[in-house]
């Protein structure tokens, strides 16, 4: 299977990602698509690494891994602080703050 | 296979280290330590870090290495004045957040509930606003100095994520903060996506994750690829600084943020990203100019036109200093476009310029309260210049700097960066921004009015008596933002000096 597909597969999954973030109400459902996205750009990490025949890609879908595991733990701290304090999850419901 | 362990410049490094030991160890005090002297260990912890990393970016303000740490990180000239204005303006910001006055006790506790309370009653503060601060600062410390893609995205991340949470710490209007840091979480993590996407294509491009690489490459490889990794890449660093397409965040997290917070956070996030942009536009894309500089020309006017109108119908003063940092991303911006030795001077004066006066701005306006907490509504700072008339006149003269009203360090800064991006042939520019200051200038000076030339209204609002450390982070962010009106050649020279950037 040509190499290209992956990157075809990952720009699909970042769109998928990029347009949930936009759609979707429930912050964690949010979250959730930009993680989508996280993983979209690893892919595509790994497959330029595949291209390029260097493995620096590589190295850095680890670091990803990383940086996206840390970005949970912060942001699912300040989704369950709202949850607590609101009882939604929902970016909707966050609204106090005028437009 | 042997592995080489990598050589490590430890004395280029040190600046960084010494902070990011810091934060380490105040993760460490807030854990083992008991509450009655935690606060005062904690600033003094931060204090003597940030100026430990000051003395030791003097020393080495005259060597430039590109392999400081492997091929990760560059210390240059104009990495090391970025470096120093981002520890100099955190120095001035962490006295005031020091004024525990302004956060949460307890952050887990629910607002209203009777742990709170308690918290509160028995002076059981949590500190560890002061590690996630020095993380923050160490992130904003590296970021303008990476070059690679891993570097700058990590660095994008360390400093990121403990601002999201210093933004949900408020003591008072808890939702509201709360809220503030769901925005600004889920739409810098949003940003910071795409940066990751465009870091991938231009990896795909380079073949390889250094800048220089990156540079090196042009015209040799798919430009389709390049194209998409600098769209992408821009629109994460763009929604750092508070770009227009990309600031819907912004007013909304610098309203609900504490105030010493927003401080923080408009002064010195916009030097290390400024800082990082400026770096990769003028040594990643340098080769490449005729594909980004139409663009970014276009978002430069657009942000410089939106902040300054959408400024002028704003009631809330921290609303109405966010917009004016949106307008002043896109003063910044036409340093890039500039793409000169006169432009990354110019910048480097313009963001130490503007960070001291929007720390000393928010600092006043963390003083400005009645019984409830802090008053931001501008319908109620009617008059304030009768009450406090030195507080007046500091805010006045805070405003009139970002208004760039001759004699005072704003002025100074708008005209370098404009002239700069005149001499690179750049007028589109030059003539939107000076008809937006002169936009911006009418609500500054309006809210001037509104301070000194109107009778106060019968109300509890005051300005409360600051405490030593506000004072002092106020009066000396003031004093040098008047220093440099009055005689700009002292920075000016030397960020002239200083405006090299190394491959």
């Amino acid at each position: 299977m040509a190499v290209a597909n992956y990157l075809y597969l990952s720009a699909i999954l970042f769109t998928i990602g990029a347009i949930g973030v936009v759609v979707r109400r429930n912050s964690i459902v949010v979250f959730m698509c930009i993680e989508l996205m996280l993983n979209a750009a690893n892919l595509a990490f790994v497959t330029f690494a595949r291209i390029n025949s260097n493995l620096e890609g590589q190295v850095v879908a680890f670091f990803t891994m990383v940086v996206a595991a840390c970005e949970v733990v912060v942001g699912l701290a300040i989704i369950v602080t709202i949850y607590r304090s609101r009882r939604s999850a929902s970016v909707d419901d966050a609204s106090l703050l005028k437009r | 296979m042997m592995l080489t362990a990598p050589a490590l410049g430890y004395l280029l490094l040190s600046p960084m280290i010494i902070v990011f030991a810091a934060a380490v160890i105040g993760v460490l005090v807030e854990a083992f330590m008991g509450k009655t002297h935690r606060a005062a260990v904690q600033l003094t912890i931060s204090i003597g870090a940030l100026l430990l990393a000051l003395v030791q970016l003097w020393r080495i303000r005259d060597i430039s290495s590109t392999t400081a740490a492997v091929n990760s990180v560059t210390i240059d000239k104009a990495g090391v004045f970025i470096q120093a204005t981002v520890v100099i303006l955190a120095l001035i910001a962490v006295l005031l957040i020091a004024d525990q006055d302004n956060f949460t006790a307890q952050a887990s506790a629910l607002p209203g509930s009777s742990e709170e309370a308690v918290a509160l009653s028995q002076k059981n503060q949590q500190t560890e606003i002061f590690p996630l601060f020095m993380f923050a600062v160490g992130g904003m410390m590296l970021f303008p100095v990476a070059t690679d893609l891993i570097t700058l995205f990590v660095a994008l991340e360390v400093f990121s994520l403990p601002l999201y949470l210093l933004a949900g710490l408020s003591r008072r209007r808890r939702l509201l903060s709360q809220e503030a840091a769901l925005k600004y979480f889920l739409l810098g993590a949003y940003a910071s996506a795409f940066f990751l996407f465009g870091a991938a294509f231009l990896y795909g491009y380079a073949g390889t994750i250094s800048l220089a690489g990156i540079s090196s490459a042009a015209g040799s490889a798919n430009e389709v690829f390049l194209l998409i990794g600098i769209i992408f890449v821009s629109i994460g660093l763009l929604f750092k600084i508070s770009a227009v397409p990309f600031h819907s965040w912004t007013p909304d997290v610098y309203q609900g943020a504490p105030t010493p917070v927003t401080a923080f956070m408009a002064a010195c996030t916009k030097v290390a990203a400024f800082g990082a942009i400026l770096r990769i536009f003028y040594i990643g894309f340098a080769e490449v100019q005729t594909m980004w500089r139409p663009i970014i020309t276009v978002i430069a006017i657009l942000t410089m036109v939106f902040g300054s109108v959408v400024a002028i119908a704003q009631r809330d003063v921290k609303r109405m200093l966010a917009y004016s940092s949106i307008a002043h991303a896109g003063f910044l911006l036409s340093g890039v476009v500039a793409l000169s030795k006169d432009g990354l001077a110019a910048s480097l004066f313009y963001l130490m310029a503007y960070g001291l006066t929007t720390l000393a701005a928010f600092g006043i306006i963390s003083l400005v309260r009645d019984s409830t907490g802090e008053v931001t509504d501008l319908n109620r700072w009617v008059g304030l210049g009768k009450k406090s008339p030195l507080v007046g006149s500091i805010f006045a003269f805070l405003l009139l700097s970002f208004a760039g009203i001759p004699l005072t360090s704003g002025f100074i800064g708008k005209f370098a960066i404009f002239s700069a991006a005149y001499e690179s042939g750049r007028i589109e520019i030059v003539v939107t921004g000076v008809l937006a200051s002169a936009i911006a200038a009418f609500f500054y000076i309006r809210v001037i009015i509104m301070i000194f030339f109107t009778d106060p209204v019968n109300d509890s609002v005051s300005v409360v008596i600051p405490t030593v450390k506000s004072k002092l982070s106020i009066a000396v962010a003031t004093i040098a933002s008047i220093i440099l009106g009055l005689a700009p050649s002292l920075l000016l020279s030397s960020a002239t000096n200083f405006a090299t950037f190394i491959k």
